[in-house]
């Protein structure tokens, strides 16, 4: 399987060598780090060419690394049903940059390039409807951003008053809660709560 | 063979009106209760009985509540499990309506979402008075495991006034059942037809 995928890799590697950055194969899967501006045509040689045959686009999402000068990953997973091979293709894109849209390669990437916009951000230039999918309607930051606050921006509440339901900054009644992972049996130093009991029947 | 009641215990006239109440403590259904007994008398002798009008609209209102789905997550399917032969809340009188307008009990069985709130107040607003709001599973309730998330209504009371809350994850259809009941008999109790 393993030698099968180099192969595979070498093959577009060699056919495809002006888009492509990069490819390895790990856990047994092949990877192939594209340019951005030239996935399009990636995803066109993917499809059609007689060896690779990936016809089927399974997923595209996105990956926030914030420390990273270009931040974001667009990732795309291929299925080839003739070869039975699956493929990952990641491409780089910055905050302030666009990648193209392959949904004229593939139209079912329509929804996922929008779910990567509305949960990254991300912009897929000539998309032919870039709106937000799944967040409320005025949804306001990208909520899978890692400096994205987890309860976000605002909370919803029926007024009484003017009859409709209204939005408002978020105000939680109860704290957030912190987890040690400490196990009770091993190691863990502090008094367990309720246990304070216990220790002054005892004196 | 027949069950001789004289000999079983408790099987003494019950107090005055529990016979139709399972839950009384040392209920035995083979006892007469002398409310039924009276009321057959009443009947045999002169063709019909007289009831308080308020005891009966409440009898007619709690034995036909019309309940509004409004099934948002996994919680819906333990409410479909209880309207199934299963537990078949329907001979509790308590049927699926799909229309808000001809309901009185709205169901929310799920995680209630920013977006979806004013559909759900939408919604409310349809149903005609007097109506009753059942809160069913953690998520609806306060927010449950999605408490602190950025899309979820922290417990659907902050949308519309709830009278019951089933907790849970989910709850099971029986504990659904139960909350029927209890606002049934909230209802009851309630006695008056205007809310």
């Amino acid at each position: 399987m393993s030698e099968e995928l180099q192969e595979l890799g070498s093959h577009i590697a060699t056919a495809i060598d002006a888009d492509i950055r990069g490819w390895r194969v790990e856990y047994g899967e092949l990877t192939i780090d594209v340019r951005a501006d030239r996935i399009v045509q990636v995803m066109q040689f993917l499809r059609d060419d007689p060896l690779a045959k990936f016809l089927v686009m399974i997923d595209l999402t996105g990956v926030d690394f914030p420390g990273r000068a270009k931040r974001f990953d667009v990732v795309y997973h291929l299925l080839s049903m003739h070869n039975n091979t699956r493929i990952r293709v990641k491409a780089q894109v910055a905050e302030d940059e666009t990648i193209p849209t392959i949904t004229d390669v593939f139209p079912c990437a329509d929804w996922f390039e929008r779910e990567a916009f509305d949960m990254y951000g991300i912009v897929f230039s000539g998309h032919p409807d870039l709106r937000r999918i799944l967040t409320d309607y005025g949804f306001e930051g990208y909520p899978l951003r890692k400096d994205f606050p987890l309860t976000g921006h605002v909370e919803v509440r029926y007024d009484d008053e003017q009859k409709r339901v209204v939005y408002e900054p978020v105000k939680l009644v109860q704290e957030f809660r912190n987890f040690d992972y400490l196990s009770p049996w091993e190691g863990a130093k502090y008094v367990l709560p309720g246990d304070e009991k216990a220790e002054a029947e005892k004196e | 063979m027949a069950l001789d009641a004289s000999k079983l215990p408790n099987a003494s006239a019950l107090p005055y009106g529990t016979g139709a109440r399972v839950g009384s403590p040392g209920y035995n259904p083979s006892a007469k209760d002398p409310f039924f007994g009276e009321l057959s008398d009443q009947l045999a002798d002169r063709g019909f009985f007289t009831a308080p009008a308020d005891g009966l609209i409440n009898w007619a209102r709690t034995g036909s509540l019309m309940w509004m789905t409004f099934g948002l997550a996994c919680c819906a399917v333990e409410m479909m499990q209880a309207s199934m032969p299963r537990y078949d809340v329907e001979r509790f009188g308590f049927a699926p309506r799909a229309s808000p307008r001809q309901s009185d009990v709205m169901i929310v069985a799920g995680t209630l979402t920013n977006k979806m709130a004013p559909a759900l107040r939408k919604v409310y607003d349809q149903m005609p008075n007097p109506r009753y709001v059942i809160s069913m599973g953690s998520c609806a309730n306060g927010g449950g495991y999605y408490h602190y998330s950025y899309a979820v209504v922290r417990g659907c009371d902050r949308v519309v006034p709830v009278d019951i809350y089933v907790p849970g994850c989910p709850p099971t259809a029986e504990a659904l059942v139960y909350g029927i009941l209890q606002l049934q008999k909230k209802i009851r109790r309630e006695g008056s037809i205007v809310r």
